[in-house]
C-alpha cells in the first residue's frame, strides 16, 4: 500500500478534553506544525459543553495556523487523523467532526487514533525510546503501559481519579489561580517547594493499582480544618501522591525488566515528578526519558504521528465507523507496527 | 538477624529484596524492605515499617484461614526484615502457562477457594497477581507478599482484591486471562455460596464502571 518513503503527510486532530490542537507530520516523522489552543475556564473544572463550544470557535483558527507552519497546503496532505477516544464526548466529537470534514472535502483517507497510545508513540518518536515502559499522567489519565503481545497492556493505573485531575481539584479548593503557560499543577508545585513538613496521608497502592480519592478527601479535609500551611499541604500532597504512582511504575518496571522509563502527561512537567521516576529507572538500570512539554501534553502532532503509523500499516477508518470511543481502552488497540 | 548465613538475593522487587539463605540450618526466605531513595525519608519509613509489621499478621492470620502462607521465622522491624520459610516449588504465573487447559482451569479453580477462605476470614491480600502464588510439589498452593494487605470484611475491599486478580491475569495471561478469571470466580462462589457471588460480582462491575474507560459505559457511546 504506502510506504514511508512516499513524501506523504499527516495532520491530526487532537480536542479529547480542553486542548483544541492541530499538528502536522511527516510519514518519516518529522513534525512539521504542532498548534494546541487551551481553553481555560474562568472559574470551576473543565465543563464539556463549554470545552467543546471552545473548540469550535478556535477550530478554524488553529487549522490554518498549522498549515501555515508546516508550509503545507491543504492538498499537501496525504490522510487525516483524530483523537477517537477516551476523553469527553463533546469535545471529542466537536474534533470527529472537523476531521471527518476535512478528509471528505479532500477526499482523503480518515484514520481514528487512541489518544493514549498516541502519546506513547510521540513520545517514543520524540526521545528515540524503543520498547519503554511509560508512566503517562495527565488530567484525565494516570496508567503505567508497556508493550507485551501485540499490544499495549496495563500495568497500573488509577481506580479513580487521575493524578493531574487530583493536584487540580486541591489547586481550586484552596482558590489558587492559574493561567496560561502557569496550570494548577505549576502553581501547586511552586508552593510544594516551599513546604517542608509532611502530613500524613492516605497511601493507597492496591497491588498494581493506585487510587487517590481518598488522598484528596484527606488533604481537601485539612485545608478546610485550616491548621496547616498551604505550602505544607501542597508538598505533602506531591509527596505522597508521586511516592504512590511512582511505587507502581518501579513495579511494573521490575516486572517487565524493560530498560527504559518514559515519562508522559502534562505532570510530567512537574519537575519531583521527574526526580521520583528518574531515581527508579537508575535503581533499575534502566535508561529515563521526559517528553518534551508541548509533545507531553495533549497535542496535535502525537495523534498526526499515530495516524501515520497506522495508516501506513493498512489501518483506516471509515466515516460509519468514525464514531467517538469514550471509554477506549488502550488494549483494544492492536499494534501491528509494533515487534 | 542472629545465625544467617550466606544470603544470595534471590528477586529484587518494586517493594522489597529477597535472599535465599540459612537460617538456624533451615533454608529460608530474607525479605528486606529497602530504603527507597524516592520518596522522602519520613514516610519510606512509615511505610516499610507498617508494612515488615502487618505482612506477618495477615500471613498466620491466613494460615489459621486454612490458606497456606510461608511460616515466619523472625520479625525484625528494625531492620525492616521478615525471615520465613522457603517454600519450594513453581510459580503459579509460570505454572499456567506449562500446564493443559483443564488442569490449568482446575489450578484457577483452587485459587478462587482460597481467595474466599481469605475473604471470609476477613483478610484482604491486596496484591493477588500469580507471581505471588506457590505450587509445592504435593501440590498444595502458597500465598505469599501480603505486603499491600489488610485487614477488611467490606465488600468493596473484596470487590478490588477480585478486580486485581482479574486485572494481573489480563496483562499477565492475556491468552487465557477471561477462562481462568471465570474459574477462579466458580471457586470462589462454590465457597461464599451464590448470594454471595453474586454480590460480589456485581460490586467488581461497579468497580470497574467507576474505573477508567470500561466498554460496560457504551450507553454513553454515541454519535
Amino acid at each position: 500500500m504506502i510506504d514511508k518513503t512516499v513524501k506523504g503527510c499527516c495532520l491530526g486532530i487532537e480536542s479529547t478534553a480542553d486542548d483544541f490542537s492541530v499538528g502536522i507530520t511527516t510519514f518519516d516523522g518529522k513534525i512539521l506544525a504542532n498548534v494546541i489552543d487551551a481553553y481555560i475556564p474562568s472559574e470551576g473544572g473543565i465543563h464539556p459543553r463549554e470545552a467543546a463550544r471552545h473548540h469550535s470557535e478556535v477550530a478554524v483558527k488553529v487549522l490554518k495556523e498549522a498549515l501555515e507552519q508546516s508550509g503545507k497546503r491543504p492538498k499537501d496532505i496525504s490522510i487525516v487523523s483524530f483523537s477517537q477516544g477516551p476523553g469527553l464526548g463533546p469535545c471529542l466529537r466537536t474534533g470527529a467532526t472537523v476531521a471527518r470534514a476535512l478528509a471528505s472535502y479532500l477526499n482523503i483517507p480518515l484514520v481514528g487514533v487512541n489518544h493514549c497510545i498516541a502519546h506513547i508513540e510521540i513520545g517514543r518518536l520524540s526521545t528515540g525510546t524503543t520498547n519503554p515502559v511509560t508512566l503517562y499522567a495527565s488530567g484525565g489519565n494516570t496508567m503505567v503501559v508497556a508493550f507485551a503481545a501485540g499490544r499495549y497492556r496495563v500495568f497500573g493505573e488509577t481506580l479513580d481519579i487521575a493524578l493531574g485531575n487530583c493536584l487540580d481539584v486541591f489547586a481550586r479548593e484552596a482558590g489558587l489561580r492559574q493561567a496560561p503557560g502557569l496550570p494548577f499543577g505549576a502553581v501547586i508545585e511552586k508552593y510544594a517547594r516551599q513546604g517542608s513538613k509532611l502530613v500524613r496521608l492516605p497511601y493507597a497502592v492496591k497491588g498494581m493499582d493506585l487510587s487517590l480519592s481518598g488522598l484528596l478527601t484527606a488533604i481537601t479535609a485539612l485545608l478546610k480544618k485550616g491548621d496547616c500551611r498551604l505550602e505544607d499541604l501542597c508538598y505533602s500532597l506531591q509527596e505522597t501522591a508521586f511516592s504512590m504512582v511512582t511505587e507502581v511504575t518501579e513495579r511494573a518496571l521490575a516486572h517487565t525488566g524493560r530498560k527504559e522509563l518514559l515519562l508522559t502527561g502534562g505532570v510530567a512537567a512537574n519537575k519531583r515528578l521527574q526526580s521520583m521516576i528518574r531515581a527508579v529507572a537508575e535503581e533499575h538500570d534502566a535508561h529515563f526519558e521526559t517528553v518534551q512539554m508541548q509533545l507531553a501534553i495533549d497535542n496535535g502532532a502525537m495523534i498526526a504521528w499515530t495516524g501515520v503509523l497506522a495508516y501506513t500499516n493498512h489501518i483506516v477508518t471509515p466515516i460509519e465507523k468514525s464514531f467517538v470511543k469514550l471509554r477506549w481502552r488502550v488494549e483494544e488497540v492492536e499494534i501491528p507496527w509494533m515487534k | 538477624m542472629d545465625e544467617v548465613n550466606s544470603p544470595m538475593l534471590i528477586k529484587k522487587g518494586a517493594e522489597a529484596n529477597l535472599y535465599l539463605a540459612q537460617w538456624h540450618g533451615r533454608e529460608a526466605v530474607l525479605k528486606k524492605r529497602v530504603p527507597k531513595k524516592y520518596r522522602p525519608i519520613e514516610l519510606d519509613h512509615q511505610i516499610r515499617t507498617y508494612r515488615t509489621i502487618h505482612e506477618p499478621q495477615l500471613m498466620s492470620r491466613a494460615k489459621e484461614a486454612g490458606v497456606p502462607t510461608p511460616t515466619i521465622f523472625l520479625i525484625d522491624v528494625q531492620n525492616t526484615t521478615i525471615i520465613m520459610q522457603f517454600i519450594k516449588g513453581k510459580q503459579i504465573k509460570l505454572l499456567l502457562d506449562e500446564i493443559g487447559e483443564n488442569e490449568r482451569q482446575n489450578v484457577c479453580f483452587k485459587i478462587g477457594e482460597l481467595i474466599a477462605k481469605l475473604h471470609e476470614n476477613g483478610i484482604i491480600h491486596g496484591d493477588l497477581t500469580t507471581s505471588n502464588m506457590i505450587m509445592n510439589p504435593s501440590g498444595r498452593i502458597f500465598f505469599v507478599d501480603f505486603g499491600l494487605g489488610e485487614k477488611s470484611a467490606e465488600l468493596e475491599a473484596k470487590g478490588v482484591d477480585l478486580h486485581l486478580m482479574k486485572r494481573a491475569l489480563q496483562s499477565t495471561h492475556y491468552q487465557f486471562a477471561e477462562d481462568c478469571y471465570r474459574s477462579v470466580i466458580r471457586g470462589y462462589g462454590t465457597l461464599v455460596g451464590s448470594r454471595e457471588q453474586q454480590g460480589i460480582l456485581e460490586k467488581i462491575s461497579e468497580i470497574e464502571r467507576r474505573g477508567r474507560y470500561v466498554a460496560e459505559r457504551k450507553q454513553e457511546v454515541s454519535d
